[in-house]
């Protein structure tokens, strides 16, 4: 922050000139506050460095976990092994990673537009009144917590879901339906961000060319909010992906590949918690925290997308 | 224009701009000069602002920067305390001394020259803070803790501030709950607080009412002796009103650096610039 | 039969070709307004359903757990708050849950602040910004999409197999910091930077050091905001299940020291609901979560309202 100044040293040094001013020195940073401002700005880095310890950490004891798995079934037959059976020590993850792309892919294909709708309803049309309902209404939807979206899965979305199509309405229809719901907030807050940080400029130069407020939607506020809608898209998929506790309760969890709506799956996150309450230490569990790792690398690959995508959105408007 | 390599204590090498350093000879600060400022440059990254700023800023005197909007006259003031400092990308080239010290030297501590440098802006800025705490918190910075001592500073940095009458029964209320023109005196008062040597005013009357300028011009006549004050305004008629010297900036092509063009005593500017420039903006023909 | 228009034909003839045309073109502006407005009428319709549909599954959830929850507790209140569980079905009432649910929030918090908000201070303050700074945002978003179950395993290899923290509150602690430590960091970071700049000035400008603006200055315009983040991060620990499930295990016990053991609420309503064998007790473990985040909202939102009316 301090600004350069350019020093030039003259050959020989300057002729002193006597000091004839009544006002005293300037005081020099005393060794004091300096040290003290360093050591400051030095604990402060610390904490931030915090962050970045916690990711690493978190990478390293679950991944290192899963290394003695590769070694003894190969990291193929894990990632694309097709079977999954503890008791023939065979671990292939592809039926739960089919199973959390179905689980994702429906919930966003429900969830995603009812989000970006409502944010586009918050920020373009809604009155202060709507808005002071609807607004707080999103962010409760996003702090409940997920297990009692789950046991409303279990009690209500299930034995509908199983009356309707038979069964006992465990299975990737019934994760759809409260998924998708439980990543609205997600999806939706984004994305008025986004919306909210388009000046109203050109909102207003649309309107004065006699454009209505849909065709200023689509036309004008949608495509500068772009990006910042993919992005939230893109974290409410990571939040579907690493959801656990409310997929474990409805999903089913039969460790078999996606047969149908109506039939019972399992996913990434639902199988560990699964496996994890009966696997001794061994090949079993090493599986798990295989699987654990593949999350992780998931939704850091997610978050590096964001980060890619929007690098290039800074500056346009965010002067 | 006559360079003049000052020593900065036993410290450091003069800091000069682009010269000979030996074909000048050497000037020493003059007795009555608080702000000796030659061959400035400042640069916000690739903007060069100001270019080849000289001016003397004297003792106990209300000296007004003039110009019109995106002359540099704000940027210069905000050299004189290094608050430019706090903007990425700033270079200061040049000699700015203060009371015969190069402020920008090396090893110089910019908190301690804002203690004595102190510094008013275009919005009022009270803390989120009672009155009391708003006056207070110069000194408390400076370790002062004692109740009755502080009482005694507050009282007197809010009457100096012609604020005093106004607020003495509300001393808890807030600070943001005054009207615009009271803020701006309370920044004043707590400025004041600390007893700086010197008073910067970022265009301090352009958010208030008239009123108000009024009560801050009565002050700033009354603190002239104790208090050297360099006012920014963008209206001509407080410059001539206040004011003792005066200093037109202009920048006249955009995109190129603004210049200081012509500088003496306000009674002489406002009467007999010797500018054409100067003569035009004071009669109103641009700006 | 009659020619209805003959009239109009009449009088356009007479206007001459020109006349003709114009007419045209205004019958298909005129169609192209009314299509125009049509399809205005019908998004906007859309996006007010959407928005409708938002809010109804927000008021079935509610709805369903009150109207589920609210005799479970009634019927038994206070006892169902401030007695133990007992029996294989966990008849009776959760008080053991709601104190370690608290105790682990509130040593979580303690943990998570100070250091979130003084890493906040370096990243709006204090950094510059280059590739250290880019480095520290992206590792704290990857924190924030952590899966929690991710972050229960890590918990359990690190704080319990690795440095031998029995499962309790501390280390449950512990993991749900690493939780809350992104939300409060982001919270605080955009309430320092949305502190405004000549606020700043007026303490720099009178001689304050660094540290002396953003500790008496800074912090205390931005803490309504910061207090806010810290509120949501509280409900985010308080409703967190995969993490604490794995750190401080599911033993029905009253907590004294940090080092021991413990069920949340969220772990007894998650066993309660899969087990299916105490649904009533499960209601309203339920209502006392969701009323618990619905006041955290208000709370945090009745600061926000509040500091906009003083500023």
């Amino acid at each position: 922050m301090t600004p350069s100044v350019t020093l030039r040293t003259p050959d020989k040094a300057p002729t002193a000139v006597p000091q004839q001013h009544k006002k005293a020195e300037l005081t020099l940073v005393s060794r004091s506050t300096q040290i003290k401002e360093r050591a400051l700005s030095l604990l402060f880095f610390l904490c931030a460095i915090v962050a970045v310890l916690g990711v690493v950490l978190i990478f390293a004891f679950v991944a290192v976990r899963a290394v003695p798995l590769f070694k003894q079934i190969g990291f193929l037959n894990f990632i694309a092994g097709t079977k999954w059976s503890v008791a023939n020590s065979q671990f292939g993850v592809v039926p739960f990673i089919v199973g959390s792309v179905v689980v994702t892919a429906g919930a966003l294909a429900i969830g995603a537009p009812l989000a970006i709708l409502t944010a586009l309803f918050l920020s373009e049309i809604a009155g202060p009144r709507a808005r002071a309902v609807i607004r707080p209404a999103v962010e409760l939807l996003a702090g409940i917590p997920s297990v009692v979206y789950g046991f409303f899965g279990v009690t209500v979305v299930a034995p509908l879901v199983g009356r309707m199509f038979g069964g006992a309405g465990f299975g990737p229809l019934t994760a759809w339906i409260v998924l998708s719901i439980m990543i609205v907030p997600t999806i939706s807050m984004l994305s008025e961000d986004a919306l909210d940080s388009i000046p109203m400029g050109i909102r207003e130069a649309s309107f004065a060319m006699g454009a209505t407020q849909w065709q200023t939607i689509y036309k004008v506020v949608l495509p500068a909010a772009k990006i910042g809608i993919i992005d939230a898209t893109i974290l409410g998929m990571g939040r579907a992906i690493g959801e656990t506790m409310a997929v474990l309760m409805i999903v089913g969890n039969a460790p078999q590949m996606f047969a149908g709506l109506t039939k019972p799956i399992a996913t990434l996150t639902s199988q560990i918690v699964l496996g994890m309450s009966y696997a001794t230490p061994g090949a079993f569990q090493t599986a798990l925290f295989g699987m654990a790792a593949l999350l992780f690398i998931i939704s850091m690959g997610l978050v590096l997308t964001v980060r890619i995508l929007s690098r290039g959105k800074r500056g346009t408007y965010d002067a | 224009m006559a360079l003049d390599p000052v020593n900065t204590g036993a410290l450091a090498p003069a800091v000069v701009h682009d010269m000979p350093v030996y074909s000048t000879p050497l000037v020493a600060v003059p007795e009555e000069t608080t702000f000796f400022v030659r061959n400035m440059e400042f640069h916000y990254g690739d903007f060069h602002a100001l270019t080849n700023v000289s001016l003397d800023i004297h003792d106990d005197a209300i000296t007004a920067l003039i110009g019109p909007s995106g002359c540099g006259k704000s940027t210069f003031l905000r050299c004189l305390n290094r608050m430019n400092d706090l903007i990425a990308g700033t270079k200061v080239e040049g000699s700015v001394l203060f009371g015969g010290a190069d402020i920008y030297g090396p090893g110089v501590d910019p908190v301690d020259l804002r203690r004595r440098v102190g510094m008013i802006f275009q919005q009022p800025n009270p803390f989120p803070q009672s009155i009391y705490d708003n006056v207070a918190y110069g000194p408390r910075l400076q370790g002062i803790r004692k109740k009755s001592e502080l009482d005694g500073i507050v009282e007197d940095s809010l009457k100096r501030a012609n604020l005093w009458k106004e607020v003495k029964d509300i001393l808890n209320k807030n600070g943001l709950a005054i009207s615009g023109g009271q803020q701006q005196r309370l920044c004043i008062a707590r400025v004041l607080a600390v007893e700086p040597d010197v008073l910067l005013m970022d265009e301090p009357c352009s958010a208030i009412d008239p009123t108000s300028v009024q009560k801050i011009e009565d002050l700033m006549a009354e603190i002239k002796d104790e208090v050297t004050t360099i006012i920014v305004t963008h209206n001509m008629q407080q410059a001539a009103r206040v004011s003792d010297y005066t200093s037109f900036f202009l920048q006249e092509v955009a995109g190129e650096p603004a210049v200081l063009v012509e500088s003496g005593k306000t009674n002489d500017i406002f009467t007999a610039p010797l500018d054409k420039r100067t003569e035009d903006y004071i009669t109103g023909r641009f700006g | 039969m009659r020619d209805l228009f003959a009239e109009d034909r009449e009088r356009l003839k007479e206007l001459g070709p020109d006349a003709m045309d114009k007419a045209v073109r205004n019958q298909r502006r005129q169609a192209r307004r009314f299509r125009e407005r049509f399809a205005n009428n019908a998004a906007l319709m859309v996006l007010s359903i959407a928005a409708g549909i938002t809010v109804m599954a927000l008021a079935i959830i509610i709805l369903y757990v009150l109207i589920n929850g609210a005799p479970a507790i009634a019927s038994h209140f206070p006892s169902f708050i401030f007695t133990w569980p007992h029996g294989v079905n966990a008849a009776g009432g959760i008080w053991p849950t709601i104190v370690s649910t608290i105790y682990v929030t509130a040593l979580a918090m303690l943990i998570a602040t100070p250091i979130a908000v003084l890493a906040a201070v370096y990243l709006a303050e204090y950094a510059k910004q280059g590739r250290i700074v880019t480095i520290i945002r992206f590792a704290a978003d990857s924190l924030a999409s952590v899966p929690s179950i991710v972050m229960g395993l890590f918990g359990l290899a690190f704080f319990i197999e690795a440095f031998h923290i029995p499962m309790s509150m501390l280390s449950a602690a512990l993991a749900l910091s690493l939780l809350m430590l992104p939300i409060i960091m982001r919270a605080t970071e955009e309430a320092i930077r949305a502190v405004p700049r000549y606020i700043r000035w007026g303490s720099y400008g009178m001689g304050a050091t660094k540290w002396q603006t953003v500790r008496r200055v800074v912090l205390p315009w931005a803490m309504p905001r910061i207090i806010t983040g810290l509120v949501l991060a509280m409900g985010r620990a308080i409703g967190e299940t995969a993490v604490v499930f794995y750190t401080m295990g599911m033993a029905i016990n009253m907590p004294v020291t940090p080092l021991d053991s413990g069920r949340s609420m969220a772990v007894h309503l998650y066993m309660l609901a899969v087990d299916g064998i105490n649904l009533k007790s499960a209601y309203g473990t339920a209502l006392i979560l969701m009323v618990v985040i619905l006041l955290l909202n208000t709370l945090a939102h009745a600061i926000q309202r509040r500091y906009r009316k003083v500023r």
